[in-house]
C-alpha cells in the first residue's frame, strides 16, 4: 500500500457519491473475480450506470453494459471517471477526463499521482487517490460496519448516504 | 488539508458502531437473535455468496448484532476491522488458522493464561502446529527460534497470571525485520489502558468474556485486524495472498486491500470452523464495553491498593503487580500502561500451597472462581485450577507455582476488599 497522507472528509466523499450517477471504469476486468469487476458490480448494484473502458474488450459488454476503448469515445460525459490501472498511466487517463470535462477523477486502492491531483484541482474537478468507491460507499453507508470493519464513524442518525438508489 | 476529527476514548467506548438501527431507528443496538437472512432474489443471495455484495447470510458468518461489537473493539483498538468469536480461545484459533498449516511454526510467550498453553503444545501441536515457547523477557529468546516456517509470534502484552510485561515494540522490531505479524493478546490490559496496534502489534486478540464484558455474564472473543501488515509482500501467507478455491479464485489481499486478514477470518475461518459468537452475549458485551473506561479506572485503582496493602503485610513473601515499585517491570508499565498495569496480579504466601488453599477458603467477598476481569474481585490459587494442566516446572515457569495466589481486583469498595484479605489471613 501507499503510506498515507492522503485525507478526504466524509463530508466530501459523501457529497461526490450522492451527485454521481454514471461512472466510468478504466481497466474494467471481464474477469469475475478481479477487484474491478467486484467494485463495478457492487456500484451497479447501488444504481449506478457503469460504463466499461477497456480497449482489449472494445465492443463487448461487461456486467450488460457496452464496453468502450477510451474516454474520447463515449457520447455522454459521466460523472465519475474511475482509474483501476497503474499511477504512472493515471496521468494519461486524468487528462482525457479533464478534456471531456467529467466532474470526479477516483483513483483507486494504491493508485495515487499528486500530478494529476493538482491538474483536477486547477480545473475543478474533484479528485480522490487511493481508495476504492465501493468500499467508501459501503463505509458511509454503514454496510462495511457489517463485516466488522471500523467505518470510524461516530453518528446519532441512520445513515450517511441516504439516496441509496439513483435510477 | 484538515484532519479527522477524533473522538476520545469514551465517547467512541459508547458510540463506536452502536449507530442507531438502520431500518427501525432503534437506538440502542438490537439484539438479532435470528439464524438467517432473506435475499432479495437469486441474483443478490448469488452476489452475497460470492462477496461481491456486503450483507447477511447465516448467523454463522455475519450478524448484525455481533458486527456492531466488532467494529466497537476495532475502533478502540486502533484496528481496520474486528472478527468476534465465541471464546478468547476460539479467537487464538480463528487469528492463526489463516497464517499457519500443517508443518509450519510459530513462536509464543511461555508467560500466558495456562490454558493457552495447553491450547498451543496439544491441540495446535496435534494440527501440525510446532510451538516454540520462549521466556518473553529478553527479545533473543524470540530471535533465537525464528526459522524459515515461523509464521508469527504470539503474547500476552500483560500477561497472565505473573504481572508480567512484553516489551511489544522491541518483539515487533523483530517481527518486521522477519516479516511475519506479531500477535498480541490484550485481555489483561483492555484497549482502555494499552492499544498494542500503536506499538506495532499486526493483530491483537481479546477474550471478550473478562473486563470487555466486565459483568461476568458472557463468554466471547475477538481478533483485530490492524490493516497494517502488507500481505502482497510476502509469499508466506498463500491463504490470504493466492486465489481461494472457495469463492470462485478471489484473492483476498487484492480484492480487499487493508482488510484482507479480517475478510479472510470471517468468511473463510469462522465459515468452517463454527465457532461464531451468539447475538444476546454481543449485546451484553456491547453494553459492558460501554463503561469499560470508568470500570477500568476503579479496577487499577483497587488494584493498585491491595497490591500495596498485600506487599507490607507479614505473611506475604512477594506481589507480582507491575504498578508496584518494587516490580522488575515497573518502568515497562510506566510506558506502555501510565494508566495503571491492570488489575491481575499474583502473590506468594510464606507458608506455601497450605496457606494458599486457607486463604481461598477463608475470604467472605471475593469470590473462589476460574475467571477474570469482573466487577467482583475474583481469588484463585492457579496451580491447583487454571494452570493445574501444567508440569511443576512450567507452573512455576509460567508464574503459577504451588505458593501463588491470583487476585482479579474488581470495584468493590477498597476498605472492604482489604479488610477481607486482612482477615483472611489471619
Amino acid at each position: 500500500m501507499i503510506n498515507e497522507d492522503l485525507y478526504y472528509s466524509d463530508f466530501y466523499l459523501q457529497n461526490i457519491l450522492e451527485n454521481t450517477k454514471t461512472i466510468a471504469i478504466v481497466g474494467l476486468s471481464s474477469n469475475s473475480n478481479r477487484p474491478s469487476f467486484f467494485a463495478a458490480s457492487y456500484l451497479k448494484s447501488k444504481g449506478y450506470k457503469i460504463i466499461p473502458i477497456n480497449p482489449s474488450k472494445k465492443g463487448t459488454e461487461i456486467l450488460g453494459e457496452k464496453v468502450y476503448a477510451s474516454l474520447s469515445d463515449l457520447n455522454h460525459i459521466p460523472d465519475m471517471v474511475d482509474i483501476f490501472r497503474k499511477s504512472i498511466d493515471a496521468e494519461e487517463i486524468a487528462e482525457q477526463a479533464i478534456k471531456i470535462k467529467t466532474k470526479t477523477i477516483w483513483m483507486q486502492l494504491g493508485v495515487r499521482n499528486d500530478k494529476v491531483a493538482k491538474l483536477a484541482k486547477k480545473n475543478n474537478i474533484n479528485i480522490v487517490m487511493n481508495r476504492c468507491p465501493k468500499i467508501e460507499y459501503a463505509r458511509l453507508t454503514g454496510e462495511l460496519g457489517w463485516f466488522g470493519i471500523n467505518t470510524e464513524i461516530i453518528t446519532n442518525k441512520k445513515r450517511m448516504i441516504r439516496k441509496a438508489n439513483y435510477e | 488539508m484538515n484532519k479527522k476529527k477524533q473522538f476520545g476514548f469514551a465517547t467512541r467506548a459508547v458510540h463506536a458502531g452502536s449507530a442507531p438501527d438502520a431500518s427501525t431507528g432503534a437506538r440502542n443496538t438490537p439484539i438479532y437473535q435470528t439464524t438467517s437472512y432473506v435475499f432479495d432474489n437469486t441474483e443478490h443471495a448469488a452476489s452475497l455468496f460470492n462477496l461481491q455484495n456486503f450483507g447477511f447470510i447465516y448467523s454463522r458468518l455475519t450478524n448484525p448484532t455481533v458486527s456492531v461489537l466488532e467494529e466497537k473493539v476495532a475502533n478502540l483498538e486502533l484496528g481496520r476491522g474486528g472478527v468476534a468469536c465465541s471464546s478468547g480461545h476460539a479467537a487464538q484459533q480463528l487469528a492463526f488458522t489463516p497464517l499457519i498449516k500443517n508443518g509450519e511454526h510459530f513462536i509464543a510467550s511461555r508467560n500466558l493464561y495456562g490454558g493457552s498453553l495447553n491450547q498451543f503444545t496439544k491441540t495446535f501441536n496435534n494440527f501440525g502446529w510446532d510451538c516454540s515457547i520462549v521466556d518473553p523477557t529478553k527479545i533473543e529468546n524470540f530471535s533465537k527460534e525464528i526459522r524459515p516456517s515461523t509464521k508469527f509470534i504470539f503474547l500476552e502484552a500483560l500477561a497472565n497470571p505473573g504481572g508480567i510485561i512484553v516489551d511489544i515494540e522491541k518483539v515487533s522490531k523483530l517481527c518486521k525485520e522477519a516479516n511475519i505479524p506479531l500477535i498480541v493478546d490484550n485481555t489483561l490490559a483492555t484497549p482502555f489502558l494499552l492499544r498494542p496496534i500503536e506499538w506495532g502489534a499486526d493483530i491483537v486478540t481479546n477474550s471478550l468474556t473478562k473486563f470487555l464484558c466486565g459483568h461476568g455474564t458472557s463468554m466471547g472473543g475477538i481478533v483485530v485486524d490492524s490493516g497494517k501488515f502488507d500481505w502482497s509482500n510476502s509469499s508466506s501467507f498463500p491463504a490470504i495472498t493466492e486465489p481461494s478455491e472457495s469463492y470462485h479464485g478471489l484473492k483476498f489481499a487484492e480484492t480487499f486491500g487493508d482488510f484482507a486478514y479480517a475478510m479472510k477470518m470471517k468468511v473463510d475461518v469462522l465459515r468452517d470452523l463454527g465457532c461464531s459468537l451468539s447475538p444476546h452475549n454481543a449485546f451484553n458485551i456491547i453494553t459492558g464495553i460501554e463503561t469499560l473506561h470508568l470500570r477500568m479506572q476503579e479496577h487499577v485503582r483497587n488494584a493498585q491498593k491491595v497490591a500495596e496493602f498485600l506487599e507490607n503485610h507479614k505473611k506475604i513473601c512477594w506481589v507480582s503487580y507491575a504498578g508496584l515499585k518494587s516490580s522488575p517491570y515497573n518502568s515497562l508499565a510506566k510506558k506502555y500502561l501510565p494508566k495503571g498495569p491492570g488489575a491481575v496480579f499474583t502473590l506468594g504466601l510464606k507458608g506455601g500451597y497450605k496457606s494458599c488453599v486457607s486463604l481461598v477458603e477463608k475470604v467472605k467477598l471475593f469470590s473462589h472462581v476460574a475467571n477474570l476481569g469482573d466487577t467482583r474481585s475474583l481469588i484463585i490459587h492457579p496451580a491447583s485450577t487454571t494452570h493445574n494442566q501444567l508440569s511443576d516446572e512450567d507452573k512455576k515457569l509460567s508464574g503459577a507455582g504451588p505458593d501463588t495466589i491470583r487476585l482479579s481486583v474488581g470495584i468493590e469498595t477498597i476498605e472492604d476488599l482489604i479488610e477481607d484479605l486482612d482477615q483472611a489471613l489471619k
